[in-house]
Parts: C-alpha cells; sequence; structure tokens
C-alpha cells in the first residue's frame, strides 16, 4: 500500500522511538489530539505521556527543554504545530543550539530534531505559509533538511534523529497528503548532505528542493516535448550541508542553470548557490543564472493574491525559455 | 418601556453569535477557504467588555472575538468580505479572518502568533499615559495563550508602569486539544497579576452582567491611572477548535451542561425577569441581525477578487 508523506513521517518518529527509548516527542496536542497534522496519532497509546508530551503554547519553551533534555543524551524531536510558529523559539535555536557544540568546545552535543510544517497553496495566509528556512540559513550549527518525497521524508527524518547536531525538518503542508509511493518495509535512511538527480537532462539545470521539485519536474518534461530542451532537475533535499558536488557537476555539464523555491527571493537560498556558482563555476556558465521563486512579500490569502505569489510550472517554463534563448 | 443598554447588549449578543454561525456554516459549503474560528459560547465576553468603550480606545481582539469587532463599531460588510478574502475586506485580501484591524475604531489586526498583542497593548496604554489621554487599552488572549513569553513580559512591563491596559483572558478550558492542566499547574489565570504588582479578577464569561461589571470598573481604574488588570473569564468554546476539529478530546457531557450556561439564554432570562417581551425583542433582534448578516454575505459574495499583482502592494509606505 503506497505511503503519504505524512505517513512516512509518522512512521519515521514511530519507528525511531521504538528502536532507541531516548527519542521521544514534544509539542502542542502531540498527544491525545496526534498532532494538528495527525503525524503523531497513535503515539500517545503506544508509548505513553511521559514519550510523548503535551507542551503549552510556548515555542521557547519547548526548544529549550528540548535542548536541555538533548545535551545530556536524550534525543528529542519538537514539533512546532505549524513552522511559522518557530520564529516564537528562533533565540533557543540560534543561541542557543546553534552555538552549544562551539562553545563547548566540542564537548557537548545536542542531537534534537525541530519539526515544522511549512510551506504555501493551501490558503493558510501570512501565518501558515511561510517557508522559514532563510530565517536560519545564515546560523552555523544547524542543519535544515527539506523533503520532497514520502521516501525522502521517512529516510531524512530517520538520519536527522540519529544525527548527533541540532536539524530543522521543514516539511511541506502541502506535500502531506497529495504525494504518496510505495516504501521499502526495511530500515533505511537517507543521509544529511545528499541531493537527488530526479532526472538527466543535458542542456539545463533545475536546482530545487521541497514542494517546488514537482512542477520542477512537470515543467522539465514540458520543456522536453514543446522544445526538445533537455533538462537535469537536482534536489537538494538538504539546504545545510549543501550537495555543492551535485550541484557543481550538474551546471559543468549543463552549462545553464535555474534555481527554483518556494521561498521569498531575497535572502532565499537561490541567492546563495547563485553566487557560488558563479565563483566555482564561472567558466562553465553559458547565460544567467536565473531563479524562479515566491515574489518579494508575505503569503498572502486570497486565492489570485497567493497565485502571484507562488512559483509554478508555466513560471518556471517562462524563465527556462528566456534562458534557453541565450 | 425597553432600556437602550438592555436593548443594544441583546442586539450584539445575538449579532455576533448570528455572524458566527453564519461564518461556520459558509465555511461548510465551502464558500469561505482557510481557518475558521468559531467563538460561539463565548460571546457575553467579547460584548460585555467592548460595550461602552470609546472609539479612542484601543482593543486588540483574537481568533475567536467577532464580537469585539462587530462592537467596536467595524463595518460588518467589510469583515465579511474579509473572510472571504475579497478585495473590500479590512485587509484588501492580504489575510483571511482575523488577521487585520480597523485603527480608526480603535480595532488592532493580530498575528496568529498567540499572546503577540500583550505587548502592543501594553505599547498603546503607554501612548495614552505619554499623550497624558484617558483612553484604554484591552488585549484579549486565551488561558493557552498565558503559556508564552509574551504574555509574561506584557504583564510585567504594564506592572512596572501602572498602564491603563487590560489583559482579559477567555479562558474555555482547551487550548485546541490541550486541556488546562496540561497548559498550567494554577486553577486561575488571574493569580498571576499578584506576581506582576497588580490585580487579577475572575468572573463568569457566559455571565454578561458579571463580565461588564468586571471589565468597566478595571476600565475605570485604569482611566483614573490605576493601572492595569488581569481578568479571567471562564468559559466554554461549543465548536471544535476550528471549524475542521472535532473536539473527540472532551468529554460529551461538558458541552451539554455548558449549554445549559448558554450566555445569549442566561440574558434573555434577566430580560424576562425584567419585564420584557422576550419573545417579541427575540424576533426583531433576529430580523434585525439575520438581515445585517445576509447584507454582509452578498457584499462579499458580490465584491471583486483582488488582483493578483496586489500582492505586492501595501508592503511600505513609500514603495520602492
Ligand atoms: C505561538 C503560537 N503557537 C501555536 C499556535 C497554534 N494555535 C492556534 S490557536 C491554539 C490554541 C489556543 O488556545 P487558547 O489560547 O486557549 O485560545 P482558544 O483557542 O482556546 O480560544 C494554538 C496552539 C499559535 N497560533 N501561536
Amino acid at each position: 500500500m503506497p505511503t503519504t508523506y505524512i505517513k512516512a513521517i509518522h512512521d519515521a518518529m514511530f519507528e525511531e522511538m521504538k528502536r532507541d527509548e531516548n527519542v521521544f516527542v514534544l509539542g502542542e496536542d502531540v498527544g491525545i489530539l496526534g498532532g494538528a497534522f495527525k503525524a503523531t496519532e497513535g503515539f500517545l497509546q503506544e508509548f505513553g505521556p511521559e514519550r510523548v508530551i503535551d507542551t503549552p503554547i510556548a515555542e521557547s519553551l519547548i526548544v529549550g527543554a528540548a535542548i536541555g533534555a538533548a545535551v545530556l543524551g536524550m534525543r528529542p524531536i519538537a514539533e512546532m504545530q505549524f513552522a511559522d510558529f518557530i520564529s516564537c523559539a528562533y533565540d533557543q535555536i540560534i543561541n542557543m543550539a546553534g552555538t552549544l557544540r562551539y562553545r563547548h568546545g566540542g564537548g557537548a552535543q545536542v542531537p534534537i530534531v525541530i519539526r515544522g510544517p511549512s510551506g504555501a497553496g493551501v490558503h493558510g495566509g501570512l501565518f501558515h505559509s511561510q517557508n522559514p528556512e532563510s530565517y536560519f540559513l545564515s546560523v552555523p550549527g544547524l542543519k535544515i533538511v527539506a523533503p520532497a518525497t514520502a521516501y525522502d521524508a521517512k529516510g531524512l527524518l530517520k538520519a536527522s534523529i540519529r544525527d548527533n547536531d541540532p536539524v530543522l525538518f521543514f516539511e511541506h503542508k502541502y506535500l502531506y497528503r497529495r504525494i504518496q509511493e510505495e516504501l521499502p518495509e526495511e530500515d533505511y535512511i537517507v543521509p544529511l548532505g545528499q541531493a537527488a538527480l530526479r532526472r538527466e537532462g543535458s542542456e539545463m539545470t533545475f536546482i530545487t528542493y521541497s514542494a517546488m521539485v514537482h512542477p520542477s519536474l512537470a515543467a522539465a518534461e514540458r520543456l522536453e516535448k514543446e522544445d526538445g530542451l533537455s533538462v537535469e532537475v537536482i534536489d537538494l533535499r538538504s539546504l545545510r550541508p549543501l550537495d555543492w558536488d551535485a550541484v557543481f557537476r550538474s551546471v559543468r555539464k549543463t552549462s545553464k542553470v535555474v534555481i527554483i523555491h518556494e521561498d521569498r527571493r531575497t535572502g532565499g537560498i537561490g541567492g546563495e548557490i547563485s553566487a557560488r556558482l558563479s565563483e566555482e563555476c564561472f567558466e562553465s556558465l553559458d547565460g544567467p543564472i536565473m531563479r524562479v521563486t515566491s515574489e518579494d512579500t508575505h503569503y498572502a490569502f486570497s486565492p489570485p493574491l497567493e497565485e502571484f505569489i507562488l512559483p509554478n510550472v508555466d513560471k518556471i517554463v517562462a524563465k527556462a525559455r528566456t534562458l534557453a534563448a541565450y | 418601556m425597553e432600556n437602550k443598554e438592555d436593548r443594544e447588549l441583546y442586539f450584539y449578543l445575538k449579532l455576533t453569535r448570528e455572524f458566527e454561525d453564519r461564518v461556520s456554516k459558509l465555511h461548510r459549503q465551502g464558500k469561505i477557504l482557510g481557518g475558521v474560528y468559531s467563538g460561539r459560547g463565548q460571546e457575553a465576553i467579547v460584548v460585555g467588555v467592548c460595550y461602552g468603550l470609546r472609539r479612542e480606545d484601543f482593543i486588540a481582539p483574537l481568533h475567536r472575538d467577532m464580537g469585539a469587532f462587530l462592537v467596536k463599531g467595524v463595518d460588518p460588510n467589510r469583515l465579511m468580505a474579509q473572510l472571504f478574502g475579497k478585495k473590500t475586506g479590512l485587509s484588501k485580501g492580504k489575510d483571511s479572518f482575523l488577521h487585520a484591524g480597523d485603527l480608526s475604531r480603535g480595532v488592532f489586526g493580530a498575528t496568529s502568533m498567540l499572546a503577540s498583542t500583550l505587548p502592543v497593548a501594553a505599547g498603546a496604554a503607554l501612548k495614552f499615559r505619554m499623550k497624558k489621554e484617558s483612553h484604554v487599552a484591552v488585549a484579549f488572549f486565551g488561558e493557552g495563550a498565558s503559556s508564552r513569553g509574551d504574555f509574561h513580559e506584557a504583564l510585567n512591563f504594564a506592572g512596572i508602569h501602572k498602564l491603563p491596559v487590560l489583559f482579559v483572558c477567555e479562558n474555555n478550558f482547551y487550548a485546541y486539544s490541550t486541556p488546562q492542566n496540561m497548559q498550567m499547574a494554577v486553577e486561575d489565570v488571574a493569580i498571576r497579576a499578584e506576581g506582576y504588582g497588580f490585580k487579577g479578577a475572575v468572573c463568569s464569561g457566559n455571565d454578561l452582567h458579571a463580565v461588564m461589571k468586571t471589565a468597566h470598573a478595571a476600565v475605570e481604574r485604569a482611566r483614573e491611572g490605576e493601572g492595569p488588570t488581569l481578568i479571567e473569564c471562564k468559559t466554554y468554546r461549543y465548536h471544535g477548535h476550528s471549524e475542521h476539529d472535532q473536539p473527540f478530546y472532551r468529554p460529551q457531557n461538558e458541552l451539554i451542561e455548558w449549554e445549559s450556561r448558554d450566555p445569549i439564554q442566561r440574558f434573555e432570562i434577566y430580560l424576562e425577569k425584567k419585564g420584557y417581551n422576550v419573545d417579541q425583542m427575540k424576533a426583531d433582534t433576529e430580523r434585525e441581525v439575520k438581515a445585517i448578516t445576509d447584507e454582509a454575505v452578498r457584499f462579499a459574495e458580490e465584491s471583486p477578487w483582488p488582483e493578483g499583482k496586489e500582492a505586492i502592494e501595501d508592503l511600505y509606505a513609500n514603495p520602492f
């Protein structure tokens, strides 16, 4: 039976809690409700209230308490009900978790995972649609993961739970029930820091991640069919560490690149990738590095506004055509 | 002879319920996208606190506080259009539900970050203090939100400066699925005021007169420079956390019990005791609030959508 993206997240946590008694979950409504999106459904019955902790509405507390338990050997998974509310825990994440190992001279570690349902496209409005990765990208000491498939959601979450650094796990809520696939029966992980080649091509590279992998693949198909253009699609999966080798290899092969992400343009990771590419691959580039991103505005609610803001297949195809014409 | 206040209070209670019930229905019909949070059962709190406030008094309502907008005089048509995400809504479609205000009516728009309006209300009160204006600021929040740092930071500051601000806790005993005993180890949120150097008061949030008495005394004190009050109104939400939520985590008999203490029925009993012809009053008021709500829905439905490119408007005072 195919597994949905949200079920893959559920199963990853469930299996890890079975495997390692130091793993536990905490967050708002994760217990009897089973989480606002049902990521922890059945956990309370299986693991009891000691390991499935319904917290007060206090994100700073949720992350801070996770850090305290983690430095003493536990492996907490902290849920933000929506990724947007991670802002309320910002201090604990960037100053406390991010610097912890460093200021202990390597003598301490923070194996926590902070899960955040992120992303737009579901009429969530300003405060239930954000992609918060760029708020954290400049902070050393943190790892950032953003899966696009059910297979990766499960494998990356397991890898994150087993990782000894703080990991921000941004799952995209648009994908929760919209995508599903058959997953292996046996235990597996997807290592952090390795991109996936989703589609091979020779004339252009799309660099993308999370929900945008899907319209990027659809755009690549269309460009092949309608324009005879061969597009390679790379799914980053981890934003920090980022698989620069995979990115450079592809861009050196195709010479043209479009970066596609749902996060806003200014300050988004596309800018960083673009800068690195011009430093490292300038000789191979055969056109400007282009971006398709959300508009530099808030994730407005009204359907025509949201449509205007978000990237989609048409916008990606149009940008690729402009670049192909160079 | 009907007393004006009784009539108006009844009108606002009924308008709030009619408005919210209609919104719930529209949501079920798929006409309103996004999150919808009903305050059904809690109407007496917002009506009781806001009735009699001045236009300049600053209020910061929350996700269940439709009534606060209505009592403060926000145009019902624009409020409904806001929920539809239409161009004529308070935020011109930028966001839905109650993430928008109308400062011309002293209504501040909240973000989703619970309790984040409490420091802001303290700041509004600070302005009144600085300019020697006798207005007050009011921030509404749930018992769940009182767990956040912003709550404690705001109360501490308000206490230090004896600011003219009311912190109004609508304690409905559940924050989404989380019962009060998993939210705090004390029975009353109101006792926390003491730790910040001012008074807390507990009242029944289903008894309009109890709310009014408590709130108006606090408003008076605030206007006279005697500082903040933390008011806790005990109440219950009839619906799930949002219209998507089936509240299986609450015992069924609890809801039935609270419904028997319905704030509107309770007010009708009071009206009856005062000798009004309640049947007549009810029929008249229902006709009146239905007409207003019908008109608001018509206005919202017929209003245009914003155009896509308006998504990048209203970001800056001086756009670049
Ligand atoms: C900082 C923050 N964390 C989480 C949420 C998600 N959330 C929205 S409403 C809610 C429950 C609120 O409970 P309470 O404050 O008691 O108000 P009520 O909904 O019961 O009226 C939660 C957890 C949020 N909006 N803001």
